[in-house]
């Protein structure tokens, strides 16, 4: 048994996944994490740091500097012979390239991994998490993506070996932009709290009083789908069956209806809060704590409440 | 410029499934099904560029049962032009359905193949990049714009830092998100018109892909329910409760 990893990072930094992941892919063996882009070797160093992993794998190339599937593909493609799993996070990266892989290899892979019974027995959401499958593989070799929101994260204080790889990659598309949301915000799928807003803050201007709560309690913000279909949020910053799954201890629901879809990104969170107009919400019935009242009384209370300590 | 559309019959997204109590699967008798609200996307998509004159042809393909030429009907409706349904009751995997579209792609020689990014069923998010990967063409995943230049098309993809627009040669994959476009209602009219478009329905055996699946599905079973909680009656006890369960939080 010998896992690799596939490391999760943006901007030159690890992305907070990572250690989430590796502290589930330890339970199917030892290691490898592997971190693949352009100039990483502040990620290879942070990377080295997590908790139980035994060498670092870095493949750095200005081909790989947009992280493309076709490329990393073509680094993982050669290095699959020496690993009995092969494991991303579920996010946009792994996402695009494991099951591109999987094809490669003729494998079928085993994706948003929420519990590992064993090498090869899994356990995954369907249907916008409203049931789970319990799937087992006769495969020689597992791909996986796994959801970090599903496990805790691996400790610090490793001083793993940094190996460089020499790839050979080929990459056809050409990345022309990026549009990114700004901000200082902690990262969605990892935040300890959420705070996510609904279309009925009614414009995108109102929509910053979901991000003055979220700054008052460093916490990272979410959105329904129908808030950023309106273009009051980003659209990273939808959560749900078809954007981000978070799993915080807290998750504040402001105006959010509860659409099954929505409570599909929700499902982990440990407590939740839920203010509504509307009693009768899907949310409300759910929440931890439930307010009925108008968003635009309580929001600005709770955040003067919050600063009055 | 000619496109295959690949679409999926699912039970419909606003219906809440209910597994079934022996854990063989969910409930999908009476259930009302459609379209993978995804596919839609990418049929829309698709005709929209014919409509602009930047395609020619659209080829949309399914594979199920008998009935998921309800799908290809709604996609002919739409305004894609032929139909192939691949039939088989069996469940078909994603590793299976991407080879089935290869071979359909060996047949039809589209320059572009667009389909949906996940079906609302299994969730798998899997065969637009697998059949990229079969064929060695380039992916570009979770389109939410899609614009055609001289060397291929511009696409505009939904990450998680935001947004990326990538410039990809044809042939290539492109997946649809939901912020692609606003799929239409077909018109009475081109209802209609959809059934006497040509609709060729082949037995999967045909294809001469081995579909067995490579996973087990050992059992289904329920997310686990969520205790109800209770009404606060005033946003000074919610902001109590709040300041409690923040304590709580710092002292972990």
């Amino acid at each position: 048994m010998a896992v690799l990893v596939l490391a999760e990072h943006d901007l030159g930094h690890l992305s907070p996944a990572t250690a989430r992941i590796v502290a589930a892919a330890e339970q199917l063996g030892p290691v490898d994490l592997l971190v693949a882009g352009q100039g990483v070797s502040r990620v290879a160093a942070e990377a080295s740091e997590i908790a139980g992993v035994a060498r670092v794998l870095v493949a750095d190339n200005d081909a790989l500097a947009a992280l493309s599937p076709e490329a990393l593909v073509d680094v993982l493609a050669p290095l699959s012979e020496r690993y009995t799993h092969i494991v991303a996070a579920s996010a946009a990266t792994g996402r695009d390239t494991i099951p591109r892989l999987a094809a490669k290899l003729d494998l079928m892979p085993v994706t948003d991994v929420i519990a590992i019974h064993g090498p090869t027995r899994f356990d995954r959401p369907i249907y916008a998490g409203n049931a789970v499958e319990t799937v087992s593989s006769s495969q020689p070799k597992q791909l996986l993506t796994i959801r970090a929101s599903a496990f805790r994260p691996a400790a610090t204080g490793n001083a793993a070996p940094i190996e460089p790889l020499l790839p050979t990659v080929h990459t056809v598309t050409t990345f022309l932009a990026a549009h990114r949301t700004e901000g200082d915000l902690p990262d969605l799928g990892t935040a300890q709290i959420v705070v996510a807003g609904g279309v009925s803050f009614g414009s995108a201007e109102k929509f910053r009083l979901v991000e003055d709560l979220a700054k008052a309690l460093g916490a990272a913000v979410g959105a329904t789908r129908a808030a950023v279909d309106a273009g009051y949020a980003p659209n990273d910053w939808q959560v749900g069956q078809t954007g981000k799954i978070v799993a915080p201890d807290l998750y504040i629901g402001i105006g959010v209806s509860g659409a099954l879809q929505h409570l599909a990104g929700i499902q982990g969170a440990k407590k939740i809060i839920a203010i509504n107009k509307d009693p009768e919400a899907p949310l409300m019935k759910i929440a931890d704590y439930a307010l009925v009242g108008d968003l635009f009384e309580i929001v600005p209370a709770l955040i003067a409440g919050l600063k009055r300590d | 410029m000619k496109i295959l559309v690949a679409v999926k019959r699912v039970v419909d997204h606003a219906v809440r499934v209910r597994v079934k109590p022996d854990g063989s699967g969910v409930e999908t008798a009476n259930v009302r099904m459609s379209m993978n609200p995804f596919d839609k996307h990418a049929v829309e998509a698709a005709v929209r560029l014919v409509e602009a004159g930047a395609a020619t042809e659209i080829v949309v393909v399914s594979i199920g049962p008998k009935q998921s030429t309800d799908v290809i009907l709604t996609a002919l409706a739409m305004g894609a032009h032929r139909g192939i349904l691949i039939e088989t009751e069996a469940r078909v995997e994603t590793l299976a359905v991407a080879k089935l579209l290869r071979a359909v792609v060996a047949e039809e020689a589209p320059d572009l193949v667009l389909l949906g990014k996940q079906a609302v069923d299994d969730d798998s998010n899997h065969v637009g990049q697998m059949l990229a990967g079969l064929l060695g063409w380039p992916q570009a995943t979770f389109a939410s714009e899609i614009k055609v230049v001289d060397s291929g098309l511009e696409v505009t993809r939904e990450v998680d830092y935001g947004r990326a627009t990538v410039s990809v040669p044809l042939p290539a994959i492109v997946t649809a998100d939901l912020r692609l476009n606003e799929p239409r209602n077909a018109a009475l009219p081109m209802v209609m018109k959809a059934r006497s478009k040509p609709l060729a329905v082949r037995p999967v055996a045909e294809f001469g892909v081995d579909i067995n699946p490579r996973l087990t599905i050992e059992t289904i079973s329920p997310p686990a329910e969520r205790p109800g909680g209770k009404l606060v009656g005033s946003a000074d006890e919610l902001i109590a409760a709040l300041k409690s369960e923040l304590s709580e939080l710092e002292a972990l």
